[in-house]
C-alpha cells in the first residue's frame, strides 16, 4: 500500500518515538497503525504518499509531546528501565546475566577464602595488601570472556598479573614498613589498568575507547558506592535483627558477608554500567558539573592561603597524602568533565571554571613539589617520598599541559578533542609509574 | 478551542464514543472530527496516553486484534465502571451547560432591560 520511501520514513519516526523508553514497542505498533491508517485515508483523498506522511505526522503531534504525554501516563516505565529484566543494549555482547553472577560469586568466594586462610595462619597484612588481587583479576577475566578476547591475547594479560602476584608475595616486606603500605595502595590501581586493557579488548590505541574506559571507571565508582550503601543498610539491619539471638552475629557479618558482598559488588557494578549505560550517564555529568566549580573555589582558596603563608612548616606526610588525593580528584573531575563534553560545542562557562580549577591545581602542585624537593634535600629519600615525588611530577606535567590546552581551548585555538587526546594518551604513564612503585621501589629501599 | 477545555472534554468524549460500540484509536479520532466538525483541535498522538490512562483506571478494556489489512490493532471497549464514570461526567457537563446556558440565554435577551431597572 505505501511505498518503500514512506516505509523508511515511518520506521525512522517510529524509532524516534520509541527512544527514551516511555513508549513501548506495543505502543509504537499502535501509533504506527494510526499513522498508516491516516496516510491511507489521505492518499485515498488524493494526496501524494510523501505529502500524506507529512500531514499524518503533523496531526499526530510532535514526537517530544507524544513521548512526554506517554511518560506522564506511564511514569513507572521510566523507572522500570532500571529493573534487571529490561537490560537495554548491552555493549559487552551479553545476553544472560548468568556470566555476571558466576564471576561475582567467584570474586566473593575468593575474598572469603583469603579471609579464611588468614584466620588459619598468622594474621599478617597480606590480605589487605593483596586485596586487589582477589577481585580485580576476576573483573578483568569477566571482560575478557564477555568481549571474547582470543586466548593468546588473554594469556598476555594473565602473565603480568601472575608475575605481580608472585613477586609482591615473595618480597620480604618488613612488617608495618612503608614499602608494604605503598604496595597495598598502588596494587589495586595497577590492577585497574589491567582491567582497562581487558575492557578495551585490543582497542586500547583508540583515544575514544580509552575515554570510554574513563567513563566506565567513573560510572562504576558511582554504582559501587550505591550498592555499598544498600549493602551497608542490609548488613547493619541484619546485625541488629540477629543481635538478640546471636550476639556474635555482627562480627561474623563483618568478617564474612561484607568482604564477599564487596567482592561481588565489584563485578555487579561493572555489569550494571555496561547494561545501563544511558541511565547513569545522566547522573555523572551532573555530579561533575556541580563539583567542578566548588573544587575550583576550594583550590583557589588553598592556593591563596598556602601561597601567602608558605607551605613549608605545616607540611608533613599526612598533608601530602591529602594534597595528592585532592589533585587526583581534580584530575578526575577534569577527565570526567571532558568525557561528558559535547565534542562539537564551543567553550562555555564550564570550560572557564575547569580552566580555573586546573590552573589552581597546577599552582598548588608546584608549591607541594617545591616543598617536597626541599624536604628530600634535607632528609634524603624514602620509599614514600620517592612515590610521592614521582606522582607529583607526573601530575605537574599533566596539569601543565592540560592548563595550556584549556586556555587554548578557551581562546578557540584548539579543540576539545585535542585536550581529550592528551588526557587519554597520558593515562598509561600513570600505569607505568604505578608498576614501578609496586615492583621496583620495594627492593630499591630494601623492603623498608 | 481552549486547550484546558479540550483536555477536560477528552475523557467523556472518548468514553461516549466507546459507548456507541467497540472501536480503535484512529476511528475514535475520525468520529471526534466528525462530531466537532473539525473545530476541535486535538493532536492525535494525545489520544493514546489518554486511552491507556482510562484502561489503567478500569474504565476501558483493550484487546489486540487485527486490521482488515492484517496489521496489529488495539481495540477498545467501555467497561461497566466506565459507563458509571461516563454517567457521572455527563451529569457534571449537563450542569455546566445548564448554568452557562441559563446566563447566556438571559444575556442574549435581556441586558438592556436589566440596565433599564437600575
Amino acid at each position: 500500500m505505501s511505498g518503500a520511501l514512506v516505509d523508511d520514513d515511518i520506521a525512522a519516526w517510529r524509532a524516534a518515538v520509541a527512544k527514551g523508553g516511555a513508549v513501548t514497542s506495543a505502543d509504537a505498533d499502535e501509533l504506527e497503525g494510526h499513522l498508516r491508517d491516516q496516510i491511507a485515508d489521505l492518499v485515498a483523498a488524493g494526496l501524494a504518499e510523501d505529502e500524506a506522511f507529512l500531514v499524518a505526522v503533523k496531526r499526530l503531534g510532535g514526537v517530544d509531546a507524544i513521548t512526554a504525554e506517554f511518560a506522564r501516563a506511564h511514569s513507572d516505565r521510566l523507572w522500570k528501565q532500571l529493573a534487571l529484566t529490561h537490560a537495554a543494549a548491552p555493549a559487552a555482547g551479553e545476553r544472560l546475566p548468568l556470566r555476571m553472577v558466576v564471576f561475582a560469586a567467584v570474586a566473593a568466594v575468593l575474598l572469603d577464602l583469603a579471609q579464611a586462610i588468614a584466620r588459619l595462619g598468622e594474621p599478617g597484612g597480606w590480605v589487605l595488601r593483596d586485596l586487589g588481587l582477589f577481585v580485580l583479576p576476576v573483573l578483568a577475566a569477566y571482560f575478557a570472556v564477555a568481549r571474547r578476547i582470543p586466548l593468546r591475547r588473554a594469556a598476555v594479560l594473565v602473565l603480568p598479573v601472575v608475575l605481580v602476584a608472585v613477586v609482591v608475595n615473595l618480597y620480604p616486606f618488613r612488617a608495618g614498613g612503608d614499602s608494604e603500605l605503598l604496595v597495598a595502595e598502588h596494587l589495586p590501581v595497577l590492577l585497574w589498568f589491567v582491567v582497562g586493557v581487558a575492557y578495551l579488548a585490543g582497542e586500547g590505541r583508540s583515544s575514544s575507547r580509552r575515554m570510554d574506559f574513563v567513563r566506565f571507571s567513573g560510572e562504576w565508582a558511582i554504582y559501587f558506592v550505591l550498592i555499598a550503601l544498600g549493602g551497608g543498610v542490609l548488613v547493619g539491619l541484619s546485625g541488629l535483627v540477629l543481635a538478640p539471638l546471636a550476639p556474635s552475629a555482627g562480627d561474623a557479618l563483618a568478617t564474612w558477608v561484607i568482604p564477599a558482598g564487596a567482592g561481588g559488588a565489584v563485578v555487579v557494578a561493572a555489569w550494571l554500567v555496561e547494561a545501563k549505560k544511558n541511565v547513569i550517564e545522566n547522573i555523572a555529568p551532573v555530579l561533575t558539573a556541580i563539583f567542578t566549580p566548588l573544587f575550583a573555589l576550594m583550590l583557589l582558596a588553598a592556593v591563596v592561603v598556602y601561597g601567602v603563608l608558605g607551605i613549608g612548616h605545616a607540611f608533613d606526610r599526612n598533608l601530602l597524602i591529602v594534597f595528592d588525593a585532592l589533585l587526583l580528584v581534580v584530575l578526575a573531575l577534569v577527565l570526567y568533565g571532558l568525557s561528558a563534553l559535547d565534542p562539537v560545542r564551543p567553550g562555555g562557562a564550564t570550560d572557564v571554571v575547569r580552566t580555573v580549577a586546573v590552573v589552581a591545581a597546577l599552582l598548588l602542585d608546584l608549591l607541594v613539589l617545591g616543598s617536597m624537593v626541599a624536604r628530600i634535600g634535607e632528609l634524603g629519600f624514602t620509599p614514600n617520598r620517592v612515590a610521592a615525588l614521582g606522582l607529583n611530577v607526573l601530575l605537574v606535567v599533566d596539569l601543565a599541559v592540560t592548563a595550556w590546552l584549556s586556555v587554548q581551548l578557551l581562546l578557540g585555538r584548539t579543540t576539545a578533542e585535542r585536550l581529550e587526546r592528551w588526557q587519554t594518551d597520558y593515562l598509561p604513564v600513570f600505569g607505568v609509574w604505578t608498576a614501578v612503585v609496586v615492583l621496583v621501589l620495594p627492593p630499591v629501599f630494601a623492603f623498608a | 478551542m481552549d486547550k484546558d477545555l479540550v483536555a477536560a472534554m477528552a475523557s467523556p468524549l472518548v468514553l461516549s464514543i466507546l459507548a456507541e460500540g467497540d472501536t480503535y484509536g484512529y476511528a475514535i479520532l475520525k468520529r471526534v472530527r466528525e462530531l466537532s466538525r473539525d473545530e476541535l483541535e486535538w493532536s492525535d498522538g494525545m489520544l493514546y496516553p489518554l486511552l491507556h490512562r482510562l484502561e489503567r483506571s478500569g474504565s476501558v478494556r483493550a484487546d489486540w486484534g487485527a486490521s482488515p489489512e492484517g496489521r496489529r490493532r488495539r481495540y477498545y471497549a467501555i467497561t461497566d465502571s466506565g459507563r458509571a464514570q461516563l454517567a457521572d461526567q455527563r451529569r457534571q457537563w449537563e450542569t455546566a451547560n445548564r448554568t452557562l446556558g441559563g446566563i447566556w440565554s438571559r444575556a442574549a435577551s435581556g441586558p438592556s432591560t436589566s440596565l433599564g431597572t437600575t
